[in-house]
């Protein structure tokens, strides 16, 4: 699958394109196939996220995971600061990156 | 400390002012990313992993309790509690919201604070000996030198465009604690026939290509240092490499010229650039320097330190280190308790420092290259109160300069340009080692981790160096020895095939443990890789 990521202009935060819109969490991420290119080119005009791009991505039962490992600590947070990331109560969520 | 006359008030508040315009041009869309990039960057303000991240210049890393204060206070309100401390005597923000942006350069610009300098192809942040004005072992002060360079280069136009960054160290002793050859220039404050001048180290640097800097002149009169260094930046800027940016750093240039064929150049340009006349009159030095007069210190103080409290004993004497004026001590402060991430430090302990500052040194704190904090003149009389008040706060950890003391970039935790994470290497090794009897006796061996080639972590200069790199989308980490950052300065070479992450650690362990059956007598780390050369390190490491 391909997943379209960018940072949150306002926020800097980073977010997923879900099919309609953006979010905050992977779990919304929406396979883009190929219309990838076209959304990314509308939304860059659009002008809401920065620098968005599009990476590959596998299906899991947990949901869309990308498939480098710098996109999964993007999508969940600094490894070392569990507290900072997006599932602080998950004592596991970590494994999810690595 | 230097205080901020009008012209630098002046500059800052323009900044600020313009800045937060583009930010809200750029917040309701009149301008693209692209046109905003290299203004925020022009700023300190980069987009990193998480969030935007804010890195604000700790010039030559002097700042007094009130600035520290504020920068506690930064962390608190638009951050998320906490601040890093970094190689370059800097701090970062790591979640930074682009709306608060504004606002945080005011808070700065109000205790005489900045951005500015801190990205982009120009003069950056001048760093310095974190001991500077209290070390026993200087020949004067450097940071007048370097407050002069800090004003030269603050928006100096010629410069302010150039091929690539451009990093420069002062220092003002033999010891040398700010890695200054590895700088694109290197500035060295001796002394000749009673006269002090400045020795000019020029096209060191680390990354992907990391050179130590040749002697370009052994002495320039101090009259002439800053016509001197535009001479410098002036042929490299003329000539250095802009179509390709792996070899757009002069020590690329210089390299490719040669040491000598770049000093006559320069030699030829600083006739021209002596007679505009750039250098300051004295009575403007003067008036730099008085600003960084020394604290009035009881030199009739008591000498002597009650070491009654063994874990006390233990921290004065790996984290104190001597001073010029008897009865005082300078005071280190470790950022790398284990299980710490190196270089962070909560508002919480910025603030207890400042205020540690306030009562025992002078008002005055140093941010040190090795991502700690310095508080550079206490009375020894008071070290047991400060050591007291730093343990209560997990601030007394007591490892400078040991395998601990690891200097670790923020890798792909935060980085958007690292290839593999560092912290959690760091933390790895820290808790291997973290028996203090254990440490002591490895004795000085200064570990270096950076997540990418442009080693922020300052690798090549380890005595143990760990590059984190990319290996098909997994994290791999290359091993090296004998780097040195300090007067010894060297390169470290790489051992072989890399490792894993836990690979790493237990590949680390070998070689100390090799260390301790190889050593002799006094013989540091480095010392004994230099004798017995890098085969039996090998030979432990991969059988």
């Amino acid at each position: 699958m391909k997943l379209l990521t960018g940072n949150d202009l306002k926020t800097g935060f980073v977010t997923w394109w879900t099919g309609a819109d953006w979010s905050l969490h992977i779990e919304d991420a929406a396979d883009v196939g190929e219309q990838g290119e076209a959304i990314l080119a509308a939304e860059e005009g659009a002008r809401r996220v920065n620098a968005p791009y599009i990476i590959k991505g596998e299906a899991t039962p947990e949901g869309p995971r990308p498939a480098h490992i710098k996109d999964r600590i993007r999508a969940l947070g600094p490894t070392v600061r569990p507290d900072l990331t997006l599932k602080p109560a998950d004592p596991a969520a970590g494994d999810w990156v690595i | 400390m230097y205080k901020y006359d009008e012209y630098d008030h002046a500059m800052v508040d323009a900044r600020v002012a313009e800045f937060s315009d583009q930010v809200r041009r750029r917040l309701a869309g009149e301008i693209t990313e692209d046109q905003f990039k290299p203004l925020r960057l022009m700023n300190g303000l980069y987009l990193q992993l998480h969030a935007y991240m804010l890195r604000v210049a700790v010039p030559y890393g002097t700042l007094d309790s009130r600035q520290m204060h504020m920068l506690a206070h930064i962390a608190r309100k638009y951050d998320r509690d906490y601040g890093h401390f970094t190689t370059r005597q800097n701090i970062q923000y790591n979640w930074i919201k682009l709306e608060d942006a504004p606002a945080i350069l005011e808070d700065l610009a109000s205790v005489e604070m900045h951005a500015i300098q801190t990205s982009g192809n120009c003069i950056r942040n001048i760093s310095s000996d974190q001991w500077a004005g209290a070390a026993a072992d200087e020949i004067t002060d450097p940071r007048p030198w370097a407050e002069l360079l800090r004003q030269w280069s603050s928006f100096h136009p010629e410069f302010s465009y150039l091929p690539r960054k451009f990093k420069i160290a002062v220092i003002a002793a033999e010891e040398d604690r700010a890695a200054m050859r590895l700088h694109d220039i290197g500035i060295q404050l001796v002394e000749k026939d009673g006269v002090h001048g400045a020795a000019f180290y020029v096209g060191g640097g680390m990354g992907r290509t990391p050179m130590i800097a040749p002697l370009i002149k052994e002495f320039v009169p101090l009259e002439d240092m800053l016509s001197y260094a535009e001479a410098c930046l002036r042929v490299y800027n003329r000539y250095g490499r802009r179509d390709n940016i792996y070899k757009a750093r002069i020590k690329i240039l210089i390299h490719e010229l040669g040491a000598d064929e770049y000093r006559r150049q320069v030699e030829e340009e600083f006739a021209h650039v002596k007679s505009l006349g750039i250098d300051p009159p004295k009575a403007e030095f003067d008036r730099i320097a008085a600003q960084f007069a020394m604290p009035p210190l009881d030199a009739s103080a008591p000498d002597a330190i009650d070491r009654s409290d063994p874990d006390f004993a233990v921290w004065v004497d790996q984290n104190v280190a001597k001073h010029k004026v008897s009865g005082h001590a300078i005071v280190n402060i470790s950022l790398k308790p284990v299980d710490g991430i190196p270089g962070d430090a909560s508002s919480a302990q910025i603030d207890l420092m400042a205020d540690l500052a306030e009562k025992y040194s002078h008002d005055e704190l140093r941010v040190t290259h090795a991502q700690n904090i310095v508080l550079p003149h206490v009375r020894k009389a008071d070290l047991y109160a400060v050591w007291q008040a730093l343990d209560a706060a997990g601030l007394a950890t007591p490892n400078l300069d040991l395998i601990s003391d690891i200097i670790a970039c923020p890798g792909l935790d935060y980085c958007s340009l690292a290839n593999a994470r560092s912290i959690p290497v760091a933390q790895k090794i820290a808790k291997r080692f973290a028996d203090p009897v254990r440490q002591r006796d490895l004795g000085e061996l200064k570990l270096k981790i950076s997540g990418c080639i442009n080693a922020c972590g300052h690798h090549h200069a380890g005595h143990i160096g760990i590059l984190g790199v990319d290996r098909k989308g997994t994290e791999n980490y290359q091993l090296s020895l004998g780097g040195s950052g300090a007067e010894d300065v060297s390169l470290g070479t790489i051992t072989g095939p890399g490792f894993d992450e836990d690979g790493v650690v237990d590949a680390i362990e070998r070689v100390t443990d090799k260390y301790l059956e190889t050593r002799t007598e006094g013989e540091r780390f480095v010392d004994t890789f230099r004798r017995v050369g890098m085969a039996p390190f090998k030979e432990a490491i991969y059988g």
